[in-house]
């Protein structure tokens, strides 16, 4: 009779990654789901191309670039534990991780501190840890394709590092990108709520 | 012992004569309805009894897991995700505003937390996009005693286990084998009926006995699959000189369509047993087959189509302008070539019950013989065919839009969801035009119009 095991078998290593990503069982569940759909050759893994077939990503400005946030160090492949643990920095808060949280273990992945580290990757493509003007430009001319003229990208570039730049190396540091941001609520805009 | 054996063979003959009877009473009970287009509603009957053993098997299973404390697999057709469907100046403005402290006016501008929406909506789709799931079967709530359609399966009671037992021993040992003889019958009979009818001169009785030919063959066809189908609206069904547009799930619904209704096919040329047939069929009336190096002409396509469209008294053709096989939960992109033509266009809307049988093919899964298997060994086919009045093309639309209009019919009739991605999308990556899309949109954001500018 072909039955399948019962589900939690299925996912590797499934205590310890839940304890990482704080995701439930059912949410790492549909989670698993989701990444066989995406990996169309049963490979066990995604490459790059996996995520580009997604429509709706590949007609996202951004979309090369949330598809890097998944191979970093130039890996080619991203098994489901890896995929788990980016999808993680969306997770949204729980308020009662706030008070009993033990100092010493480390940060949970979707704090906010993480969640603005994911955002500032997005913009900080060589890692350095600055956001140059060069790569604020790049960034904006991936969102705005061919409808803004170069001069008027420059200058808006060159404002952004200028208001957000404090100690005037002419880069955005991930503490200057944290402060200009301190006021916005992080939390609920880098968000996604997974359904029971 | 050796006075066992003239019993024993007695026996044996006994038993295969009663079963080639048996056999041939049904082929001849169920081929000659067919032939004259009546049916017995035997169909019917056993599509009412299959619900009920459903019904009793789905309560028998929650309430199995509930002693249990399993969790039942639950159908994730609403999203996996929980989503606002704002549009991209909406969230920006927002996300602005909750960042800073200024008042915000209307000034085009650029802030770093832009990105979040773009980054949000990115990992939105990674989760849970709206085409993925469109090219795998769809996932039932109850459970059809099929294992194939159960994923999470476990034991839960010897009834049910010996009731899915029985349904495997049923429809592997009495009713593939009697699909498989009635296919191969229907399908002998159409091409020897047609290459039969091409000898004659060409002229009313050749029509009548083609059209004939063909829809008993067909008829016989759907017989083959158990397919019950339910027409709608019969009196818009397409008539000469007009293109017959339906939405497509599976090679079977040309079938479907043909066994009521007489078609011009289009397609393209193959080879094997599908080119015996369309060569058979072309002898008795004008089907229309490409060559595979004629199909990537797309004006020779059109041509050809048009020629055969103003012919009046040529038939209706029948396309699917999607393209590929969608898994008949929603509707994908129409590509434009039938809607240029300028013919008057019939769209038919198909609508699978998924509780018989999944009639999705799956082509990067299955092969078509393993597909055809799986439908031959499923319960039923059960569909709703809607025949929906035509339409034509108006002076100040375009083909797209024509397509556009069309297609938002025919979803609206069957109930499925109106996409307005390409079914391309199985194989390739989509255009750059939407995506620009969404550069203007936000381009407009942070510099504005060229009127705002000259203004401040």
């Amino acid at each position: 009779m072909g039955s399948r095991s019962s589900h939690a078998a299925l996912i590797p290593d499934e205590d310890s990654l839940r304890r990482e990503t704080g995701f439930s069982q059912a949410s790492l569940l549909r989670l698993y789901h989701r990444f066989r759909a995406l990996d169309t050759n049963k490979k066990g893994y995604l490459s790059r191309m996996d995520l580009q077939q997604i429509g709706a990503l590949a007609v996202n400005p951004l979309g090369d670039r949330i598809i890097d946030s998944f191979f970093p160090d130039g890996s080619l492949q991203v098994d489901f534990p890896d995929f788990v643990r980016v999808l993680a920095h969306f997770r949204p808060a729980d308020d009662e991780d706030a008070g009993l949280r033990d100092p010493r273990e480390p940060e949970p992945l979707n704090s906010r501190m993480n969640k603005l580290r994911f955002a500032f990757q997005l913009y900080d493509l060589d890692r350095d840890g600055k956001i140059s003007r060069h790569e604020m430009l790049q960034v904006l001319r991936l969102m705005v394709g061919v409808q803004v003229t170069e001069e008027q990208l420059e200058s808006i570039a060159e404002r952004t590092v200028q208001e957000a730049d404090e100690d005037g190396d002419g880069a955005v540091s991930f503490l200057e990108f944290a402060k200009s941001l301190e006021k916005m609520d992080i939390e609920q805009k880098m968000s996604i709520r997974i359904l029971k | 012992m050796f006075l066992l054996l003239p019993f024993d063979s007695l026996i044996v003959n006994l038993l295969g004569i009663s079963l080639t009877v048996l056999f041939t009473l049904l082929l001849v009970f169920i081929i000659v309805p067919a032939i004259f287009g009546v049916s017995f509603g035997i169909r019917k009957l056993y599509m009412k009894t299959l619900l009920k053993i459903f019904a009793w098997a789905t309560l028998r299973m929650e309430r199995g897991a509930k002693e249990k404390n399993h969790q039942l697999y639950k159908p994730y057709t609403n999203g996996i995700i929980a989503k606002d469907p704002t549009s991209l100046e909406e969230e920006i403005k927002e996300i602005r505003r909750s960042g800073s402290s200024k008042a915000l006016d209307n000034t085009p501008e650029f802030e770093l937390s832009d990105i979040f929406y773009f980054c949000r909506k990115g990992m939105e789709t990674i989760m849970d996009d709206e085409v993925t799931k469109r090219f795998s079967a769809e996932e039932l709530e109850s459970w059809n005693l099929l294992s194939r359609t159960n994923y999470n399966f476990q034991y839960i009671s010897l009834r049910l286990t010996v009731l899915w037992g029985l349904g495997v021993l049923i429809r592997y040992c009495f009713l593939l084998p009697l699909r498989i003889a009635l296919a191969f019958t229907g399908i002998s009979l159409l091409v020897v009926g047609t290459t039969m009818v091409g000898y004659l001169p060409n002229g009313r009785f050749k029509e009548f006995l083609s059209k004939h030919v063909h829809l008993m063959c067909y008829r016989i066809c759907v017989r083959a699959l158990t397919a019950i189908i339910t027409y709608h609206d019969r009196k818009n069904r397409p008539r000469n000189g007009g293109i017959c547009v339906a939405n497509h799930t599976s090679p079977i619904d040309v079938i479907i369509l043909a066994s009521d209704g007489y078609y011009a096919m289009v397609g393209q040329v193959h080879g094997g047993l599908m080119g015996v047939i369309q060569r058979a069929m072309v002898r008795a009336c004008p089907h229309v087959w490409f060559e595979r190096s004629e199909v990537k002409d797309r004006h020779l396509v059109a041509k050809r189509l048009t020629e055969h469209v103003q012919d009046k008294s040529k038939l209706p053709i029948l396309i699917f302008p999607e393209g590929t096989c969608i898994n008949n939960t929603s509707v994908m992109m129409f590509k434009k070539g039938s809607f240029e033509i300028g013919a008057t266009v019939y769209p038919v809307a198909i609508k699978y019950d998924p509780q018989f049988g999944d009639a999705f093919w799956n082509s990067s899964k299955y092969g078509m013989v393993t597909y055809l298997l799986r439908m031959m060994t499923s319960w039923a086919i059960v569909c709703s065919v809607w025949y929906l009045p035509p339409m034509t093309r108006e002076t100040d639309e375009d083909a797209v839009q024509f397509a556009n209009r069309v297609k938002a019919a025919i979803a609206r009739q069957g109930g499925l969801v109106d996409l307005l991605w390409d079914g391309g999308l199985k194989r390739e990556k989509v255009k750059d035009a939407f995506k620009e899309e969404q550069q203007r949109l936000y381009s407009k954001m942070i510099v504005g119009n060229h009127e705002d500018r000259s203004r401040s």
